[in-house]
């Protein structure tokens, strides 16, 4: 049977993991190659680098990180945050990412996603979509949540199948850094609505926020960041709780 | 020295990493001229089977070749696709069709939620009695059970060549194992200690012969 992912993402700014990491045991607790190897020891099933450096040496410094992390795990690798262009998405993968994630870039310039789709198939384009609530419906916003992309989230992830992407990454902005639990409704919207595995991000505090979002949120991977680098919930942890409530996981 | 097969399927970085960290010796072949200097090899890729086109011709001759004289095959994802005789994604493109069969798509299940493509971790499921696999030299040092990571839409069915069988909403073929012909569905340069395992496992086969 087919299991529930659980993936760790890491915030990284010129090279260093950002958000505070807490790991005692790790000689230099920010570096991104020495946290994926803690995290793969653990058993996470999945690790996605957030490039959030803003400076013009970007691209070359994602590429450093990449290596660096790429060696030490051998675990499905997403970047993201930085990939803006065609060229962008080929240094990420010829520096070992098995997938990229689009956000601005997809919905300023759709045809991104074929293309990507076309050159490295669909399994290696997410589409990531950060949305949150208005009214019924679940407003798309990009720029690191800053602009309104007047798009609805359930028909954005529509399209974004359809041209090809392999798995939408939706993150609830109203949860985002609340740990107060995934926003399960908006997760189950968008899950029914792809034939496309949904990631769920946003709003992890606890272990039952996870069982909650693969149950009511119909998520097919949960992702989180906070909660893994703090260690106050360790990734062995949460999957022995998951897999006493039934859900399927790799142990 | 292992051939690693580049035909433009997908990227072979992560696998040039995994033979890497394992210490094989491995070079990508220009020309299929070349072949015969190679004691291994492997055919990796990753999209759709019509990528496989470009080995029509030369590269299918010298390969099949290869496999008759002996020389161990290793298929990983659409390189084991490629084993059978066809897929439906391409069906004008012609298989190496040393194993019989032909390989289609994945149906999922939407009323249990089991999606296309399938996406993640799932488990092997040994053929052999009581969930053995006792021949299958790929498999050595594994237990039925075991979580590999899969993401293909299309798959092989199960024959006498298959070892391992996995299943999402259908049954499949994730491991297939005949004399010196090797493939999995899933990609074990990804797959963590279970797929570096099963890499090793070759390896140790292609050293032998």
């Amino acid at each position: 049977m087919l299991t529930k992912r659980i993936i760790a993402c890491m915030d990284v700014r010129d090279g260093q993991v950002v958000k505070g990491v807490q790991f005692q045991q790790l000689r230099h607790a920010g570096d991104p190659a020495e946290l994926a190897a803690r995290y793969n020891v653990e058993g996470i099933d999945e690790v996605v680098i957030l490039d959030i450096t803003a400076t013009l040496e970007r691209r070359q410094a994602l590429a450093d990180t990449i290596r660096a992390v790429a060696r030490r795990i051998f675990l499905p690798l997403t970047v993201g945050g930085g990939i803006r262009s065609e060229d962008d998405a080929a240094a990420a993968v010829e520096a070992g990412a098995d997938k990229v994630s689009l956000n601005t870039a997809a919905l300023n310039n759709p045809a991104l996603i074929s293309t990507l789709a076309r050159r490295y198939g669909s399994q290696a384009v997410i589409v990531a979509v950060d949305a949150k609530r208005r009214g019924d419906g679940f407003a798309v916003y990009v720029r690191s949540g800053t602009s309104d992309a007047a798009r609805d989230a359930v028909e954005w992830a529509r399209e974004a199948e359809s041209r090809g992407a392999g798995e939408i990454l939706l993150t609830s902005m109203d949860r985002d850094g609340t740990r107060s639990g995934f926003d399960c409704e908006m997760t189950a919207a968008v899950s029914n609505a792809v034939n496309i595995p949904v990631i769920a991000s946003g709003g992890a505090g606890g272990l039952e926020h996870f069982c909650d979002v693969f149950t009511r949120g119909h998520a097919d991977a949960a992702l989180a960041a906070s909660i893994f680098h703090y260690a106050d919930t360790s990734v062995t942890e949460l999957k022995r709780y998951l897999r006493e409530k039934n859900i399927p996981v790799r142990m | 020295m292992i051939a690693l097969i580049d035909y433009g399927a997908g990227n072979l970085t992560s696998v040039r990493k995994a033979l890497t960290a394992l210490g094989a010796e491995y070079d990508t072949p220009a020309s299929p001229r070349e072949l015969g200097r190679f004691s291994a090899v492997i055919v990796p890729g990753v999209g759709n089977f019509a990528a496989t086109a470009a080995l029509v011709g030369p590269w299918r001759e010298a390969i099949g070749d290869a496999v008759r004289g002996g020389t161990p095959l290793f298929g990983i994802c659409l390189g084991m696709q490629w084993l059978f005789e066809g897929s439906d994604e391409a069906p004008e493109v012609a298989g190496l069709g040393v194993l019989p069969g032909r390989v289609t798509r994945l149906h999922g299940d939407a009323g249990q939620r089991l999606k296309i493509p399938h996406v993640g971790w799932n488990a092997l499921a040994f053929r052999g009695r009581n969930g053995t696999a006792p021949h299958s030299r790929l498999l050595r040092g594994l237990s039925t059970g075991a979580h590999v990571y899969f993401t293909h839409s299309y798959a092989a069915p199960v024959t006498d060549a298959c070892v391992a069988e996995t299943s999402h909403a259908e049954t499949f073929a994730s491991v297939v194992e005949r004399d010196n012909m090797f493939g999995v569905q899933f990609h074990p340069e990804k797959s963590s200690e279970a797929g570096l395992q099963i890499i090793r496992n070759f390896l140790d086969v292609a050293r032998a012969c």
